[in-house]
């Protein structure tokens, strides 16, 4: 067969960067959270009544409500996740400790936002590089925290540095078994993991609601919610009230890191991404498919047991019943953000935590619910996914290699 | 006399091949017209674009001598064409008669399936050619040669009088191959024009009244049976006269290193697909068994690599038993194993050579130590390999997906040879490629088994196996007919065991 | 030179004796268990009572009374001579059927264990079960036309919930059938954009699924938030009435429990009916499923195979719609948040149960619908099993399915692939 020769043209050096930029698939990622966000801040000012009052006395003054409304909601949603820059210069000017923290705690707020999301997208991102779609992390979450409510309750007398680890322990072993049966009859039976993992999240709510109403409720309390956990296995915080930053946060970097470590630096990771990327070919290679899904899924739960670890501990002090707010589904946006890899995730994780909390403060100052954040984010994920409705709408190039596909082919079933 | 069909210089451009290069051919009523070529010369892609599967770049298609756009497989059923692909679209949980009508489906009043009148036009259809089908089966229960004439009758119920038929033998036995052609004769016979796309000369010779052979993507010639032979059409078909003979010293056999008992291999869809199977391999020789395509030399293959497991029966290599090993275990016992589908079984295409290089010793030092990757001295390894196995490449970084079917065999053949092994187990190693990939892979063969290896051959293509091989098993339906030694035994009589007639009482 | 003396293999079914004698054991232990667990532990003179009168009908039909452990005994029984004869014979393939029977006795059996000494309303736990089974059997049936022809829909529940939404608010401000207009259309709209996603641009079918569900649960709650908790009136959109089926209403126990019912559970029927003769007995059935396994065999023969999948899974994002509807306009009369609970994902199980099946779906649809019922019934019968046990039954049964014990089932074939011509 004859190859067609690519004509080559002399370019000049900016024409080929604007090339580059054009097909860069950064580029497409960047321009699909944008667009997300303006759609985002669309929604919010076609909902807003006054702007339809304002566009029945003038077109121009309707425009300028629509702008207003867009303006006031990001406004909000970047003071409520980064903070009032005015109040940021101001303490350190004035060198008042208390004042800074106070000033730089809606910071601080949103690494604690994005703190279970790393731990999620972490955990569906190692199952997409394996090839598996773990869509049941918003379960093992749940029973994770369930796992952690029931060491950090049930010790007593342990010091904090052996607390905190044995509770964080706990969440991810009982999340990881969460995960890990899927994963053993996927590896068996050859049964969808997509669908049991489903049905495991609808089984570890139930189960949620059975144990939180049973032996883990707090018996004074009128409503089904655990006893506090105890003291010695709070995630060490490092600054005073309001700022509720603690150490879960590196945790999750940590996790990060191991997850890239062991994915792309070890023998094991080799393993488990030939798995993931060509089952026949893994098993042609002497590789054990049973073995790495099941291990997989196992860390996959377990990762996402952490989240729910992490909340516990670092945060509500306490469980209560479907105290998740889909952290699960929003992990699965996440992990297809960040394109399967560590530190994509990390960053995108960072992102969904800005805007999570940044909406908290726009629904208190701009009165937009915060739900408008799932609309965000769906869209953010169908622009990801489908990376050729952000290239049509800017004209972007085709890249010159075709990009693998995020979701890895799955291994037939037997 | 007009043409029933002429296709008048045909393009079609791939990104980065030309796959059809101005092809111009033509097919008179009632004649069997063969399109001969290797693999990968083109011959599917015409006949895609004239099935409307496909868009030409350039060119004309006249039914009939009126100018057609064929632009969907509609518009080629309209126009009489039809086409049995090389594999078969039916659909395995639907019965023969819902296979059939489906796309031109006979109704009652209201939208509802009229299942019957359409089994008894089947019916109809069956008898006139003695094509023998039941219209109420289900596919899956079927046979392959059966499977062939539902597809053949769905032609048949569309009315077509155009037929084409993709590589119709790949799966057929000898004896359903005469079958085919009874019926392609009686199809002719009744007025219709076929179309036979082939690649092996033998078929062309016995059956076509005329031949046209193409060759990367371009006509090389169209001849008339009567004018034209055998080698003159293989000279045209690869090139180049074809070396019937590589060189090879005669073997000098030493110990056993496989030795396999009474085999009994399962398939995937627990049919016994291999049966009571015994042979030895011993080192400096290489053994081929020879066979149909779909007697259990998959299977076979599978068990001695650990892929499945026997159902009955022993496998020895060198001496230990490793009728329950796991692949693991049997390459590091000095097992290599050229898969027969390499991109489905032997690469990871979106990895790069270099990691492809080390798919099955990845664990190993010096790749792994400690559990952490050495990449440098995987990179090392794999621009070496490069370098001594030719793979034509930019980089030994370059993904594997971006190379020729025949360096990406290369990429196979440089990882399983870079160990020390005492088997070979090489199935269809040469599938697909072009001829000099196919005589560089030959050679590397020979070199393997002077070297004191023992070989494995596995090959549908006879030739292959006759050339390569020292003793030669014939593989029918499971089972080992024969094993003969194919300096003292003729092609013919191979292949009548490839049909699974052997002779009487030894 | 003759044929070949060596004897040509013979292929097989291959049945698996193994399953065979699980299943046998399955069946006495189920037999073995209403013995154990139930008749032993009633004294002989405890009477159950079952009411057949489920209240609000004019049929009145005197309650069902009988000894307890007898009738236990006999039960078991019967169970244990089904067991006895799968394990010596087998019912080869009318073994599920028969597991279906079994399961049937337990769970009489439990039941009439649980109602020892007391009265269960049998009548009235089956009625709610029937109205259980409505949005599970839909979403079941929504499922089965998306999937049918290859597309996987797992958003079958964002779907629900944004009809759900459209036909609260639009149910209040025109009227309920309006409301169930916009909610049906409202349905079709979010699979179109699924079917976009998934067909034109190729997007893994999981992941636009995923779109759909996080946008839908946050489109809805936003709006509601908004608008319908702000102004009470856009949220009050009344309900379909019950409707008495002339005749077949009076019928004794089995009129007031099937036929005295709101327009949904009518429709939950019709469509079985609708959807088995369309999928099985016309062209378009025979064309998509046909798109559905083997999506390039259709293409060869002129079959739009993306035209096709379009048409089915819009059809199934309609479905959804009316499913969606029910939990408003034939429920509770107004929108909540999240308000189908995850419905959508047990309609998907109640399809993969009923293989992808109709008739199988409402099957699955009623048990599940039965669960639940039965959930919330389990208060009154003293039975110390917790509730939310029983509730997860549903989601077991589907993992057990899948992992194949129960015999499996069988999938389109093209499921969750995109069609790509070469």
């Amino acid at each position: 067969m004859t190859k067609t020769e690519a004509t080559q043209q002399p370019k000049d050096a900016f024409s080929i960067f604007l090339d580059e930029l054009r097909r860069n698939s950064l580029t497409v990622t960047i321009l699909a959270i944008v667009t997300g966000l303006l759609a985002g801040g669309l929604i919010a000012a076609v909902t807003t009544e006054g702007v339809y009052a304002a566009f029945r006395v003038s077109f121009f003054g309707g425009l300028k409500a629509g702008l207003m409304v867009f303006w006031d909601t990001y406004r909000a949603l970047f003071t409520g996740s980064v903070g009032v820059p005015a109040d940021i210069f101001n303490a350190l000017r004035s060198g008042d400790g208390a004042a800074i923290n106070k000033a730089f705690t809606p910071f601080f707020e949103s690494l604690l936002q994005a703190t279970p999301y790393i731990f999620a997208g972490l955990a569906v991102a190692l199952g997409f590089r394996v090839g598996l779609f773990n869509i049941g992390a918003e379960g093992q979450i749940f029973v994770g925290a369930l796992g952690t409510v029931w060491v950090a309750t049930s010790l007593k007398g342990l010091p904090t540095i052996i607390h905190v680890p044995l509770a964080l322990l706990g969440g991810a072993i009982t999340g990881g078994i969460w995960g890990m049966i899927p994963g053993w009859l996927k590896a068996k039976t050859g049964a969808h993991e997509v669908i049991n993992t489903i049905m495991m999240n609808y089984i570890a709510f139930r189960l949620s609601e059975y144990l939180l109403n049973g032996i883990l409720r707090d018996p004074h309390k009128s409503t089904p919610i655990s006893a506090p956990i105890e003291k010695s296995a709070w995630l060490p915080r490092f600054f005073d009230d309001p700022n509720r930053f603690h150490a879960g946060f590196f945790i999750a970097l940590l996790m990060a890191f191991l997850v890239y470590w062991l994915l792309f630096k070890t023998s094991w990771g080799f393993e488990l991404r030939t798995v993931g990327l060509n089952p026949n070919a893994a098993r042609y290679a002497g590789m054990n498919i049973v073995r790495s899904t099941v291990i997989t899924m196992f860390l996959s739960g377990a990762l996402a047991g952490m989240a729910g670890a992490n909340e516990v501990l670092g945060v509500n002090h306490n469980l209560a019943v479907a105290f998740s707010s889909g952290y699960g589904f929003d992990s699965i946006a996440l992990a297809l953000l960040g394109n399967s890899h560590p530190l994509g995730v990390v960053l995108a994780a960072l992102l969904f935590g800005f805007l999570r909390n940044g909406a908290i403060q726009m629904q208190l100052t701009a009165g937009i619910p915060i739900d408008i954040i799932s609309v965000l984010q769906a869209l953010i994920l169908a622009f990801i996914a489908a990376p050729a409705i952000i290239r049509t709408m800017y004209h972007l190039k085709e890249p010159k290699v075709t990009e693998p596909t995020l979701v890895a082919a799955k291994p037939e079933g037997k | 006399m007009e043409p029933v069909l002429d296709l008048r210089g045909i393009t079609k451009r791939f990104p980065g091949v030309l796959a059809n290069d101005h092809i111009s051919i033509d097919l008179m009523q009632g004649e069997i017209h063969a399109l001969l070529g290797e693999n990968g010369a083109g011959k599917t892609t015409l006949m895609n674009i004239l099935y409307g599967l496909y868009k030409p770049d350039e060119g004309d298609i006249f039914v009939k001598g009126q100018k057609l756009t064929i632009d969907t497989p509609n518009d080629a059923i309209k126009a009489g064409v039809g086409m049995v692909h090389q594999h078969f679209m039916l659909i395995p949980v639907f019965t023969v008669t819902e296979n059939i009508m489906l796309g031109d489906e006979y109704l009652k009043p209201g939208g509802f399936l009229d299942r019957k009148k359409a089994a008894a036009r089947i019916r109809e259809i069956s008898q006139q050619y003695n094509l023998q089908v039941e219209p109420d089966a289900y596919v899956k229960d079927l046979p392959v040669g059966i499977q062939q004439r539902v597809e053949i009758i769905k032609l048949l119920f569309r009315n077509a009088d155009i037929l084409i038929l993709d590589e119709p033998t790949a799966v057929l036995t000898p004896q359903e191959v005469d079958e085919l052609f009874n019926i392609m004769k009686k199809l002719v016979e009744q007025g219709k024009s076929i179309i036979l796309i082939t690649h092996k000369l033998r078929e062309v010779m016995e059956f076509a009244d005329r031949t046209t052979v193409i060759r990367g993507g371009k006509v090389i010639g169209t001849a008339k049976q009567s004018e034209t032979n055998q080698f003159e059409l293989a000279a045209m078909m690869v090139g180049r006269q074809i070396e019937l003979n590589i060189d090879k010293k005669t073997a000098e056999t030493k110990d056993v290193v496989l030795d396999v008992k009474n085999l009994k291999v399962l398939d995937t869809h627990h049919q016994v697909a291999v049966a009571n199977v015994s042979f030895e391999v011993r080192a400096g020789e290489v053994l081929g068994i020879a066979g149909v395509q779909g007697n259990g030399q998959t299977e076979l293959v599978r068990a001695l690599t650990g892929l499945t497991h026997p159902v009955e029966g022993k496998i020895h290599l060198l001496e230990r038993d490793i009728t329950h090993a796991p692949v693991k275990q049997i390459t590091e016992l000095g097992t290599a194993h050229i898969p027969e589908d390499r991109q489905k079984d032997g690469l990871v295409m979106t990895y790069s050579i270099e990691d492809n290089l080390i798919l099955n010793t990845w664990y190993k030092a010096p790749f792994t130590r400690n559990v952490i990757l050495q990449r440098k001295v995987i990179l090392d390894n794999a621009q070496q390999l490069v370098s001594n196995f030719d793979i034509r490449t930019p980089s030994a970084l370059t993904a594997t997906s971006h190379l020729s079917g025949g360096n990406q065999q290369k990429v196979i053949v440089a990882r399983e040879f870079s160990r020390p092994i005492k088997l070979l187990v090489a199935s269809q190693p040469t599938r697909g490629l072009d001829v000099g990939s196919i005589e560089y892979i030959h050679r590397r063969i020979i070199e393997k088994r002077d070297d004191g290896c023992a070989v494995l051959l596995v090959s549908t293509e006879l030739d292959e196996i006759m050339q390569l091989s020292d003793r030669v098993a014939v593989m029918y339906r499971g089972q080992i007919l024969a094993i003969v030694d194919p300096k003292t035994t003729s092609r013919e009589e191979i292949g009548l065991l490839m049909a699974g007639v052997v002779p009487e009482a030894h | 030179m003759t044929q070949s003396n060596a004897t040509v293999l013979k292929s097989y079914e291959y049945i698996s004796p193994t399953r065979r004698t699980v299943m046998g054991i399955i069946f006495l232990a189920l037999a073995l268990g209403i013995w154990a667990l139930f008749s032993r532990t009633v004294t002989p003179e405890m009477q159950t009572t079952f009411s057949l009168y489920p209240g609000g009908s004019s049929v009145v039909v005197p309650d069902w009374v009988f000894p307890t452990q007898p009738m236990l005994n006999v039960l078991a029984f019967a169970g244990a001579l089904l067991g006895a004869y799968q394990l010596a014979r087998g019912f080869g393939r009318q073994t599920n059927t028969i597991l279906g029977v079994v399961s049937a006795l337990f769970i009489f059996g439990f039941l009439a264990w649980g109602a020892s000494g007391s009265s269960l309303n049998l009548a009235g736990l089956l009625k709610v079960a029937v109205v259980r089974a409505v949005p599970l059997v839909l979403g079941a049936f929504s499922g089965i036309l998306c999937e049918r022809s290859g597309v996987f829909n797992i958003a079958i529940e964002g779907m629900m919930l944004t009809a759900a939404f459209c036909a609260a608010l639009f149910g209040s401000l025109v009227n309920i059938w309006f409301g169930l207009f916009i909610a049906i259309l409202t349905g079709g709209v979010m699979a179109l954009a699924l079917a976009v996603l998934a067909i034109k641009y190729k997007v893994d079918q999981i992941i636009a699924g995923t779109v759909i569900n996080i946008f839908a649960t946050g489109i809805t709650s936003f709006l509601s938030a908004k608008f319908l908790q702000r102004y009470g009136d856009l949220n009050d959109s009344g309900r379909f009435g019950t409707w008495d089926v002339p005749v077949l209403s009076k019928i004794p126990f089995i009129g007031p429990v099937f036929f005295s019912h709101n327009l949904f559970i009518y429709a939950m029927f019709i469509f079985v009916i609708l959807l088995t003769v369309a999928l099985f007995y016309t062209q378009w059935g025979l064309r998509t499923r046909a798109v559905g396994e083997h999506p390039k065999a259709a293409d060869t023969l002129g079959i739009n195979v993306n035209r096709t999948r379009y048409i089915s899974v819009v059809l199934g994002g309609m479905m959804a719609g009316f499913a969606g509807a029910y939990f408003v306009l034939g429920s509770v009369g107004r929108f909540d948040e999240v308000m189908t609970a995850g419905r959508g994902f047990v309609g998907l199980a109640a399809m993969i149960f009923g293989n992808w099946n109709p008739i199988g779906s409402l099957g699955a649809g009623m048990l599940f619908g039965f669960a639940d019922s039965l959930a919330s019934k389990l208060a009154i019968l003293k039975v110390p099993i917790p509730n939310k046990f029983l509730e997860m039954g549903p989601y077991i049964i589907t993992m057990i399915v899948l992992a194949g014990v129960v015999g499996r089932g069988q999938p389109p074939a093209a499921g969750g692939k995109p069609y790509e011509k070469e």
